[in-house]
C-alpha cells in the first residue's frame, strides 16, 4: 500500500515549504524516523522524517520547489507497485487534497487572529541592509580594504597617462579596470558626475525570495501599519558598567559582552513595567507572566530573534551562554521554532557596527523594541568641567496602543538606572 | 619545397642525416624488418644495412642503456620508442644517466642521442597508452625535449636534434604522422632548437600551443575569427629549450594569453609558461593567463568522455573570452 509523504506542518506561520534538498533518491530504501529531505520554511531550514518504511517510489518536488503544506511531496510503497493514481493526483493537482490543503490554508488564516499569536523570527531594519550594500555598491573596483582592482596593464597605462585609477570605472569581472577602460577613458568623466557614465552601467540582477525574506516583508510590513510606533531616545552612562564588566569577565567563565548586561537590565526593568511587557489583543491587552526577551541575530538570509525564556530570573552567566548558544545556532540555520517563540520584548543591538542612534521596528505581538548603539568615548560636562565619558543611546519603539508616552519614559529611566548603577542588578 | 606527410618528413630528415654522417644508426623495437610500427623508418633498412637499422626485442631500459653507452662511446644513435608512454621503462637511462653523464664527466664525455617516437593521447588507446611526455622529460636539467606541430618543423628540427651533442627527445604524435605540408627540400635544412615561431599574427589574444594542440589552437582562432576577434598563435615547437622572447613580444602586442596544453595541469608547460608571463610580462597582462589542459584524470577509452577530457576548440575559445572579458 503505497503512502503519501506530504509537506508538513513546520512552523505555525508556514504556508508552503521550499525543498531545500533531497536526502533520498527514488528507489531508495527508507525507515521510519529516516530524514528525507530538508525543507525552508519562513523560520528556519527543518528535517523532515518519514513515519514508515518502504521505497521511495516517487520525488514529486525537485530541489529549490515550493510545496504547499499538505501538499504530496513523495511516494513511498513497495517496489513495483502500481502508483499512477497517486502520481496523477499529486500531479493534477485536483481533488480532495487540494482542497484540503486550501482549507488548511483558509483555516489558519482565520484561526491568525484569535490563535495566540506566532512569534515571527523575522525583526527589524530592513534600512540596515539597504545601507550596507549602498556602501559595498559605492565603487565596484574597490576592494574591502581600500584596494583599486586594476590589471597590471591598466595601472602601467593609467600610470603612463596621468589618470587617477579612483576616477576610472572597471568593466572587468568585479569591476576590475582593464585596458579598454583606460583607453576609453575621458577627463569629462569625472566622478563627481556619476550619472554621466552610462558604459559603467551593470545589469539588473533578480534574487528568488527566500521564504525568511518573504516573512520578514510581511511581517514587518504589518507590524509597521498596524501598530502606531513612537520613539523615545535615551543616553545612557556606561562607564560603571565597563568597570563592572571587567571585573565580572576576571571572575567569569563565560566571556559576558555588554549586549548580555543590557538584557539583563531590560529584563529586570520589564519585571518593574508590566506595562512594557504586554501584548495587544484587540479587546484586551495581555499582560505576560514571564519576561522572555529576544535578542536580534542578523544572518545571510535575514534576521531571526531567538529568545531566552524566563530572563529576568537568569544570572548573567547564565543569559551569557544561553545567548552564545542560540546566536550560534541562528548563524547556522540550526534554530528550532521554538527557540523563537515567545519572546515579550525584543532587543536590536548595532553597537558592533559602530551605529551610535536608531530605531527599531516593534517585533510582534511585542509591545516595544529596543534599538541599542555603540558605547562612545565622549567629552561629558560634570561640575562646569569636560571629562571623557563613556555614553550609549538606545531608542525604544513603542506601540503606542498599549504604552504611553510616559509609560515608556519610567521603563527607559530604570533601565539607565540599572545600568549606570550595575551593582543594583545584584538586588 | 615538396608536400610530405609527417611520418615521410621524418624519415627525410634521419634519411639525410643518415647518409652524411655514418656515426648515426637506428635502434629500436620494429625499426628495421618491420618498417618501423609506425612506418617512419620505411626502407632505410635496405639503404643502410642491418649494422645501422638495428631491430631489439621489448626492451626499452636495455636498448635505451645501448643507446646511451654507444653516444659515451662516440656513435650518434637514434632511439625509437614505440611509444613514450613506453619509455618510461627506460626513465633510468634517460633521466639517471643521458642527462648526467656530461655534467658528472665536467663536460668530458657528451651523449649525443635522439631518444623519438610518438608521444601523448592517440585517441581511444585509454589511460596508459595516452600521456603526454614532454613537460615531464623538460623538468630534468640537461634533456632538451621538441614536440613540433607540423611536417617542415619536425623535418627541420630532427635534423638539428640529430647533429646535437645533447640528449634530445624528440616527440610525434600518432594523430599527426598522416598530416601533410610543405616541407623544405632544401640541402642541409635546419631549424634551430629553442625558437618558436609565430604561426597566425593577430592583435587581440595570444594562444601558445605545441605538438597537436596546435591545431586545436588553430580551429579555434578560426572560430574565433568569424567573431571579430584575431588570435595569435605561437607555436613554442620546443618546449626546452623554450623561446620565452617570441612569448613577451606576442604578449606586449596583445596583452592576453592563453596556453592550451595536451598535459595535465600540475606543473606543466602551461604552468612553467604562465610563471614566466607574469615575471616578464607582468605590466603587459591586462587579464590573469588562462590555460587549456587536460583534467587531472587519466585518460577515459570511451569515445565520449575521451572526447570530453581532451581539450577542444570551444575550451580554447571560451579561455579566449575570459581573458578579453568577451562573455
Amino acid at each position: 500500500m503505497a503512502i503519501k509523504v506530504e509537506m508538513p506542518k513546520l512552523s505555525d506561520t508556514m504556508e508552503e515549504g521550499v525543498i531545500a534538498k533531497w536526502n533520498v533518491v527514488e528507489g531508495d530504501k527508507v525507515e521510519s524516523g529516516d530524514v528525507i529531505a530538508e525543507v525552508e520554511t519562513d523560520k528556519a531550514t527543518m528535517e523532515v522524517e518519514v513515519f514508515d518504511s518502504g521505497t521511495i517510489l516517487k520525488i514529486l518536488a525537485s530541489e529549490g520547489d515550493a510545496v504547499p503544506l499538505g501538499k504530496i511531496m513523495a511516494i513511498i510503497g513497495e517496489e513495483g507497485e502500481d502508483i499512477s493514481d497517486l502520481v496523477e493526483e499529486a500531479q493534477s493537482g485536483n481533488g480532495a487534497k487540494e482542497e484540503t490543503a486550501d482549507s488548511e490554508k483558509e483555516k489558519q488564516k482565520a484561526n491568525k487572529s484569535e490563535e495566540k499569536e506566532p512569534i515571527d523570527p523575522v525583526f527589524g531594519e530592513l534600512e540596515q541592509n539597504g545601507s550596507e550594500q549602498g556602501t559595498k555598491q559605492k565603487s565596484a573596483s574597490v576592494t574591502d580594504d581600500g584596494r583599486i582592482k586594476a590589471s597590471p596593464l591598466a595601472r602601467k597605462m593609467a600610470e603612463e597617462k596621468g589618470i587617477e585609477l579612483s576616477s576610472v570605472q572597471g568593466s572587468g569581472p568585479e569591476g576590475r579596470i582593464i585596458k579598454r577602460d583606460i583607453e576609453e577613458y575621458t577627463p569629462s568623466r569625472q566622478p563627481a558626475a556619476p550619472a554621466a557614465m552610462p558604459s559603467a552601467s551593470k545589469e539588473d540582477k533578480e534574487h528568488r525570495v527566500s521564504q525568511m525574506r518573504k516573512a520578514i516583508a510581511r511581517r514587518l510590513a504589518e507590524s509597521k501599519y498596524s501598530s502606531p510606533h513612537y520613539y523615545e531616545t535615551i543616553d545612557i552612562d556606561m562607564q560603571h558598567v565597563f568597570a563592572a564588566r571587567k571585573k565580572l569577565n576576571e571572575a567569569s567563565d563565560v566571556k559576558i559582552s555588554f549586549n548580555d548586561i543590557v538584557v539583563k537590565a531590560c529584563a529586570m526593568a520589564l519585571r518593574r513595567h508590566p506595562a512594557i511587557n504586554s501584548s495587544w489583543k484587540e479587546d484586551t491587552i495581555l499582560e505576560h507572566g514571564d519576561v522572555n526577551v529576544a535578542f536580534a541575530v542578523a544572518i545571510e538570509e535575514g534576521l531571526v530573534t531567538p529568545v531566552i525564556p524566563q530572563t529576568d530570573q537568569k544570572g548573567l552567566a547564565q543569559i551569557s551562554a544561553e545567548s552564545k548558544e542560540l546566536a550560534e545556532l541562528a548563524r547556522d540555520r540550526k534554530l528550532q521554532p521554538e527557540q523563537m517563540e515567545g519572546s515579550t520584548f525584543t532587543i536590536s543591538n548595532l553597537g558592533m557596527f559602530g551605529i551610535e542612534e536608531f530605531t527599531a521596528i516593534i517585533n510582534p505581538p511585542n509591545a516595544c523594541i529596543l534599538a541599542v548603539g555603540a558605547i562612545r568615548d565622549v567629552p561629558v560636562v560634570e561640575n562646569g568641567e569636560v571629562v571623557p565619558g563613556k555614553r550609549m543611546k538606545a531608542t525604544l519603539s513603542s506601540d503606542h496602543r498599549i504604552v504611553d508616552g510616559a509609560t515608556a519614559a519610567q521603563f527607559l529611566s530604570t533601565v539607565r538606572n540599572l545600568l549606570e548603577n550595575p551593582l543594583g542588578m545584584l538586588l | 619545397m615538396a608536400e610530405l606527410q609527417f611520418r615521410e618528413a621524418i624519415r627525410a630528415a634521419i634519411d639525410e642525416e643518415m647518409a652524411h654522417d655514418e656515426n648515426i644508426f637506428v635502434m629500436g623495437e620494429e625499426v628495421a624488418e618491420y618498417d618501423g610500427a609506425y612506418k617512419v623508418t620505411e626502407g632505410l633498412l635496405d639503404k643502410y644495412g642491418s649494422k645501422r637499422m638495428i631491430d631489439t626485442p621489448i626492451s626499452e631500459l636495455g636498448f635505451a642503456g645501448i643507446g646511451v653507452g654507444a653516444a659515451m662511446n662516440g656513435l650518434r644513435p637514434i632511439i625509437e620508442f614505440m611509444t613514450f608512454n613506453f619509455a618510461v621503462l627506460a626513465a633510468d637511462q634517460i633521466i639517471n644517466h643521458a642527462s648526467k653523464i656530461r655534467y658528472m664527466t665536467g663536460g668530458q664525455i657528451s651523449i649525443p642521442i635522439v631518444f623519438r617516437g610518438p608521444n601523448a593521447s592517440a585517441g581511444q588507446l585509454s589511460a596508459t597508452h595516452s600521456v603526454s611526455y614532454d613537460s615531464m622529460y623538460a623538468h630534468f636539467p640537461g634533456l632538451k625535449v621538441i614536440y613540433p606541430s607540423e611536417p617542415d618543423d619536425a623535418k627541420g628540427l630532427l635534423k638539428s636534434a640529430i647533429r646535437d651533442d645533447n640528449p634530445v627527445l624528440f616527440m610525434e604524435s600518432e594523430q599527426m604522422y598522416g598530416l601533410k605540408g610543405e616541407v623544405s627540400e632544401e640541402d642541409d635544412y635546419t631549424i634551430p632548437i629553442g625558437k618558436a615561431k609565430v604561426k597566425r599574427e593577430g592583435a587581440d589574444v595570444t594562444i601558445i600551443a605545441h605538438g597537436k594542440m596546435y591545431h586545436v589552437a588553430t580551429q579555434a582562432a578560426q572560430k574565433l575569427s568569424n567573431d571579430g576577434v584575431e588570435a595569435e598563435i605561437i607555436d613554442p615547437r620546443t618546449v626546452k629549450p623554450l623561446d620565452m622572447e617570441t612569448v613577451v613580444k606576442s604578449i606586449k602586442k596583445t596583452n592576453r594569453c592563453v596556453i592550451v596544453d595536451e598535459a595535465h595541469p600540475f606543473g606543466g608547460l602551461a604552468a612553467e609558461v604562465g610563471y614566466l608571463i607574469q615575471r616578464e610580462a607582468f605590466d603587459y597582462l591586462d587579464a590573469p593567463v588562462q590555460r587549456v589542459t587536460l583534467p587531472d584524470t587519466s585518460a577515459p577509452f570511451a569515445k565520449n568522455l575521451f572526447d570530453e577530457w581532451f581539450p577542444s576548440p570551444d575550451q580554447v575559445i571560451e579561455a579566449v573570452n575570459t581573458v578579453t572579458y568577451r562573455k
